[in-house]
């Protein structure tokens, strides 16, 4: 592949980049749940707030929507479609953030 | 730090110290882009090309309709945006040209970029239905692009000035097109405003296809909702409206039924929006094919195209899956910068609609890129609309929900 960059804008990149992707809002599979939930997970009227929450108590929830056990208008129909790595991720993502 | 003496390096072309991240259009795709480019990557130059000097969502324009939200309650600014570090440029793209990696603007500037984001939405084929042009959208408007608001306020206007007992006509398009649900809420909205003020009043809605999103979910509530207001005519039986005469209000179909009406909204057939297919990024279909692992463009490699303008699938021309895919695309193309690979793609839907104003009901997507990005698949493990059948209290909260989740992707797209 070629990639027009500018030499030092690639060293730029390669210096910079490990560092702004833990920075940042990964894993992507989070970003799903950002478009209800709201930006960094803060919540958004109705739909309640996952930033900063335990990831264990996140998890259990999750777990609870995916069996069944937690009645919900929406949740059920979203959750059996990620993994259970996907979600330990996303669950450790939002506990992480605040 | 190393940066600073970095980018002091008399080596260094002034322009070429920061890699830079141009994204044409502001609204869904754009604008979620540009502010996940700031959160996720403050080191990169981020610039934002968009005419508009405020952006008015599409979604909630249907509420307005109803009754139920004010314009002013769904426009939103660049300012937060570029308080984040994005430099807002407020002018229209006219071409790229993907080998100099290069963007014309309406000014005359021309701006270079390393990676482009392109979120332009769609164009509206004039005259694909024949007789409606830019002109006959004065008298019978689509509003299915906000523009400055203009389209949406005469279709109210027009409501408005509605008299009792009159007919609304409704031409919705085969697809693919904007919103697969918008027709159908629009019809529920307006539904909801005609019974408060002008109860004898009809909906005919006239569909060149014969089944759309939600249907069964939008029908049972149209009958427990609205009687017998709504008349949904399906293309089979003489439902496509392939010719218009706005002047006398008749809208005319593939077997030439003439349907006179008094408020005619038009939604016509789409393409991806001008600058897509002036820069040649489109196929014979009207819309961009693009890699579905990072949205690149297949025919032009720097250029990532989101939203609307790109090649249909399972996955819907949505807002929502705009917002979404913008993050893949980001991603992506920091890593190209970078020399990395991108990252897995996941990529999600959330349609909620509004059908009265304490009931709401959704469709959920979820879709994965295929192993050479070709294609999208849709997960056969989650997804589907809201149950069917006599549920006040799921229809109550999908109501709210839908707000939050307006409230939600709006923020993360101008916030
Ligand atoms: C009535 C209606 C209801 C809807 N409801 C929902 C909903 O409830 N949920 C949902 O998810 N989706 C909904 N949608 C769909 C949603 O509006 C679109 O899918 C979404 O706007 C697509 O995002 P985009 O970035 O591709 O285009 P847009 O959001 O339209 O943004 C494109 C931007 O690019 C700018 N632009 C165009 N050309 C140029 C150029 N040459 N240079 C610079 N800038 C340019 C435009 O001014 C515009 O601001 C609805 C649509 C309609 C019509
Ligand atoms: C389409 C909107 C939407 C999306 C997308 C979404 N959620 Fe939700 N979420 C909701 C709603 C609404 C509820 C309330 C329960 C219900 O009715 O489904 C909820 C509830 C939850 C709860 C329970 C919170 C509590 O305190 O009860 C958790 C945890 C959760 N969601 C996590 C997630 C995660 C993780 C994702 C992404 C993988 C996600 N959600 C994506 C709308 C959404």
């Amino acid at each position: 592949m070629t990639h027009r960059l500018p030499i030092a804008a690639a060293l730029l990149l390669a210096l910079a980049g490990p560092s702004a992707a833990v920075a940042g809002p990964a894993p992507l599979a989070a970003q799903g749940c950002v478009g209800c939930h709201g930006p960094e997970g803060r919540g958004a009227g109705a739909v309640p707030a996952l930033a900063g929450r335990d990831a264990a108590e996140l998890q259990a929830l999750l777990n609870a929507f995916r069996s069944g056990d937690r009645p919900a208008t929406i949740m059920t129909r979203i959750v059996p479609g990620y993994s259970e790595e996907e979600l330990a991720a996303v669950a450790a993502h939002f506990a992480g953030l605040r | 730090m190393l940066l600073p003496a970095l980018l002091a390096a008399p080596a260094l072309a002034r322009a070429q110290g920061q890699a830079r991240l141009v994204v044409v259009g502001g609204g869904f795709g754009g604008a979620s882009a540009a502010r996940f480019a700031r959160m996720t990557a403050p080191e990169v130059a981020v610039t934002l090309i968009e005419p508009q000097p405020r952006f008015i969502t599409c979604p909630y324009g249907n509420l307005v309709l109803g009754g139920l939200r004010d314009i002013e309650s769904i426009a939103f600014g660049y300012e937060r945006l570029a308080a984040r570090g994005v430099r807002v440029v407020q002018d229209r793209a006219l071409g790229i040209d993907p080998v100099a990696r290069t963007v014309r603007l309406g000014g005359g500037d021309t701006l270079g970029y390393d990676r482009l984001i392109l979120s332009p939405g769609i164009a509206l084929r004039w005259n694909a239905i024949e007789g409606y042009d830019a002109a006959a959208a004065e008298m019978m408007p689509h509003a299915w692009i906000a523009g400055d608001g203009a389209q949406l306020r005469l279709l109210r206007r027009q409501l408005q000035a509605l008299p009792e007992g009159g007919v609304v006509g409704i031409a919705i398009p085969p697809n693919p097109f904007r919103c697969p649900p918008g027709p159908y809420e629009r019809i529920s909205m307006i539904a909801a405003w005609l019974k408060r003020h002008r109860p004898r009043a009809k909906i005919l809605a006239l569909d060149a296809k014969e089944r759309f999103s939600k249907q069964p979910l939008f029908q049972d509530a149209w009958r427990a909702l609205y009687g017998g207001m709504i008349e949904w005519v399906p293309g089979n039986v003489d439902g496509r409206v392939v010719r218009v005469e706005p002047g006398a209000g008749v809208l005319e179909t593939e077997l030439g039924t003439r349907h006179r009406v008094d408020v005619a909204n038009v939604i016509p057939p789409q393409s991806a929006a001008a600058v897509a297919l002036d820069s040649g990024l489109a196929d014979r279909t009207g819309w961009v094919p693009v890699d579905f692992r990072t949205f690149e463009a297949r025919n032009a490699p720097g250029i990532h195209v989101i939203g609307d303008a790109n090649q249909p699938g399972p996955m819907p021309k949505s807002g929502f899956v705009a917002n979404n895919t913008a993050k893949q695309a980001v991603a992506s193309a920091l890593a190209a910068l970078r020399g990395t690979a991108p990252p897995e793609g996941v990529y999600f839907n959330t349609c909620y609609s509004h059908v009265a104003d304490d009931y709401g009901i959704s469709i959920v997507g979820l879709f994965r890129p295929n192993a050479d990005g070709s294609a999208v698949e849709e997960s056969r493990d989650a997804g589907g609309t809201s149950p069917r059948g006599d549920l006040p209290e799921q229809r109550r909260l999908e109501a709210r929900y839908a707000d939050g989740w307006y409230e939600s992707i709006t923020a993360d797209m101008f916030s």
